[in-house]
């Protein structure tokens, strides 16, 4: 039984799967990370996926046009990282708890204006997969990777755009230096408030775009909570990652393929408790996570609201 | 610290002032008073919604003027649900119905304290001894055989998909019946199964389906809420699906085949006279295609042929009649 998890359609399908379903966590944790290294943490994200797929799903539903739906995924989701940034940076709210309330507005009032303007499982015609030419025909590796959504290519796409960002550009280094000390980033005439603004709002149209990436891409449909927690995760990943693109690309890999190994091994019926099987991507992140350990370092300024003294 | 005390002491009594304006009168107006408390949203299309539909059914048969019901949804949350019963039951509500197994814990606490209010409690088989406790269940593993016998009947891949929320209750009850109502049409038949870890995760129950359609599958079903995920996936690879808990026609129209829909009508005309003459529980209930709480939905939409339909017919009196039975551990 377990040789049949070797045969050659189920990898692909695995693989496949990974790559799909790692899509929302890979624009949430990217987001995330451009906050969390000028030193914000921003808990809401899971509130502001959902406003930005119900942004885009509405949109959608009403004109039909994908990318109108995109764009008002972006702008919800930009409007509300501002907000976020308005409580935590210049408010300078409780980072732990200002998150939570976040997501407790975007949950409620996704729900709520589900429920007034549409009110009915509905599914709509989302981003349609977009088959690479030439690649796309390559056997085994063609079905895998470019014959996927063409709002996962976006997500794999944030990865070396955040790396070139955050390494490459003198606005990266402002970020880290923002994260590291911001004392000493002011005293050289970088507005901490700024770019922590930047990141912020930035990380929050990601959010919104991982959002609309379910309702009007992958799932084509939007319900109550439909990020059932995803965004939460995504925050977990940019700890997992390191604060780094690439790593953080890796842990949402690492679960999301761990996810859709144990759906195969319980599709193809090897006898584990279905218990077990759900629990795995967690249990495998959190070994990562302990043979890690110590090798990575947050953001000196992490959470910590700055204030000029003096 | 201080702030947050102040301000959870305001919310509290915020949330109970405005608890205290929804009060609305004594029982001697003859209106019969029903509250409820659901695990997910009203328009889940699933349990929840089940209920919801249920008891504005009730509203339409009995009047405006006789009968008024309110719900709390989304209280997934025991402790949440927790307060909410108990408000409710403090409002002076003649039946408070607990629509979630996860609520027993909670529900052997409150109902005690209120010995003038009845409690409805599903899915379950137990009233836990309190007086005025009714259980309620769905039988729901016969409108999965029903389900299973039409599946195999019409694959032609020979393969079934699954796609399962949880292992308990009635998802498992349905799971079991579907596999053995598959195996007794098609000994041979394979019967992939798989169960989500979660009622709400539609990406996941998404991506089952994909697994399920790639292992061979060509006839699909689920339960719960998650399985709008599983819907769109068959309707984009042309699998075709049955539904259970509600009618899900509306979200594939092409290729959903029938539901098995919950219709909780049968048990509230039952039991609203009960308690109108003063038994406020102690009997444990049951949905079952006997009584017609339990009700398979064709879509008239579906080209099904008729000697599949035949069979289902069949079946469906079988386990009416109890010639067949379906043999699941409950």
């Amino acid at each position: 039984m377990i040789s049949d998890l070797f045969s050659a359609t189920v990898i692909i399908g695995i693989l496949a799967s990974g790559i799909r379903l790692a899509t929302p966590y890979l624009y949430a944790a990217i987001g995330e990370t451009f906050g969390q290294r000028s030193g914000v943490l921003n808990l809401g994200v899971d509130g502001i996926m959902l406003m930005g797929a119900f942004s885009g799903f509405y949109l959608v539903f009403l004109t039909g046009n994908l990318w109108l739906g995109l764009l008002a995924a972006i702008i919800v989701g930009g409007l509300l990282g501002l907000a976020t940034a308005f409580i935590n940076v210049t408010l300078q709210a409780d980072q732990g708890i200002s998150g939570i309330g976040i997501f407790l507005f975007g949950l409620g009032m996704s729900d709520l204006l589900f429920q007034k303007l549409i009110n009915n499982v509905e599914t709509v015609s989302g981003f349609p997969p977009v088959h690479i030419p030439i690649l796309s025909d390559l056997p085994v590796v063609g079905e895998i990777f470019f014959q996927q959504n063409i709002m996962v290519y976006g997500a794999y796409l944030m990865v070396p755009i955040a790396y070139f960002i955050l390494n490459k550009t003198t606005l990266g280094l402002k970020i880290q230096a923002v994260g590291e000390n911001p004392e000493a980033a002011d005293s050289l005439g970088v507005s901490v408030s700024a770019v922590r603004y930047f990141t912020v709002t930035l990380g929050g149209v990601l959010s919104g775009v991982a959002g609309a990436s379910l309702s009007i891409a992958l799932l084509n449909v939007f319900q109550q909570n439909l990020t059932n927690g995803l965004g939460f995760i995504a925050v977990a990943l940019v700890y997992f990652g390191g604060w780094r693109p690439t790593w953080v690309l890796f842990g949402s890999l690492l679960f999301s393929l761990v996810n859709a190994l144990q759906v195969w091994v319980q599709v193809i019926g090897i006898p584990i408790p279905s218990d077990i099987a759900v629990m795995l991507p967690y249990v495998m992140t959190i070994l990562v996570l302990i043979i890690s350990a110590g090798r990575v370092r947050a953001p000196k300024a992490l959470t910590k609201a700055y204030e000029r003294s003096g | 610290m201080k702030k947050m005390l102040i301000l959870n002491l305001v919310l509290v009594l915020s949330l109970i002032l405005t608890g205290c304006a929804g009060l609305g009168g004594s029982k001697e107006d003859g209106k019969f008073r029903v509250a409820v408390v659901m695990p997910s949203a009203v328009n889940d299309l699933a349990f929840s919604q089940s209920m919801y539909e249920a008891l504005q059914a009730i509203q339409a048969e009995m009047g405006e003027e006789k009968f008024e019901f309110v719900y709390s949804d989304n209280l997934f949350v025991v402790d949440d649900a927790a307060s909410a019963i108990r408000d409710y039951a403090s409002q002076g509500y003649n039946l408070v119905i607990a629509h979630g197994s996860q609520y027993g814990g909670t529900l052997e606490e409150i109902a005690p304290d209120f010995p003038e209010t009845s409690f409805m409690w599903g899915t379950a088989g137990d009233t836990m001894g309190l007086a005025n406790v009714f259980a309620y269940e769905a039988y729901s593993q016969e409108g999965g055989y029903v389900n299973g016998v039409m599946a195999a009947a019409l694959s032609q891949s020979n393969v079934l998909g699954v796609v399962g929320p949880v292992e308990v209750g009635d998802a498992k009850l349905y799971v079991d019946g579907f596999i053995a109502g598959a195996k007794a049409t098609k000994p041979d038949i394979t019967v992939n199964v798989n169960y989500i870890g979660s009622f709400s995760d539609v990406a996941l129950a998404s991506e089952a389906a994909q697994t399920h359609a790639d292992a061979g599958a060509d006839v699909l079903t689920g339960t719960a809420q998650m399985v709008v995920g599983a819907i769109g996936v068959a309707k984009e690879r042309g699998l075709a699906w049955f539904g259970t808990q509600a009618n899900q026609t509306s979200l594939a129209p092409d290729i959903v085949v029938a539901s098995q829909v919950y219709d909780w009508t049968v048990l509230l005309d039952e039991i609203i006279p009960l308690i109108k003459d003063g038994t406020y529980g102690g009997t444990a209930y049951a949905i079952t295609l006997e009584n017609g709480g339990l009700v398979i939905e064709y879509n008239d939409g579906y080209d099904l042929p008729a000697d599949v339909k035949t069979m289902a017919e069949d079946t469906i009196k079988g386990i009416v009649d109890g010639s067949i039975t379906v043999d699941v551990a409950q």
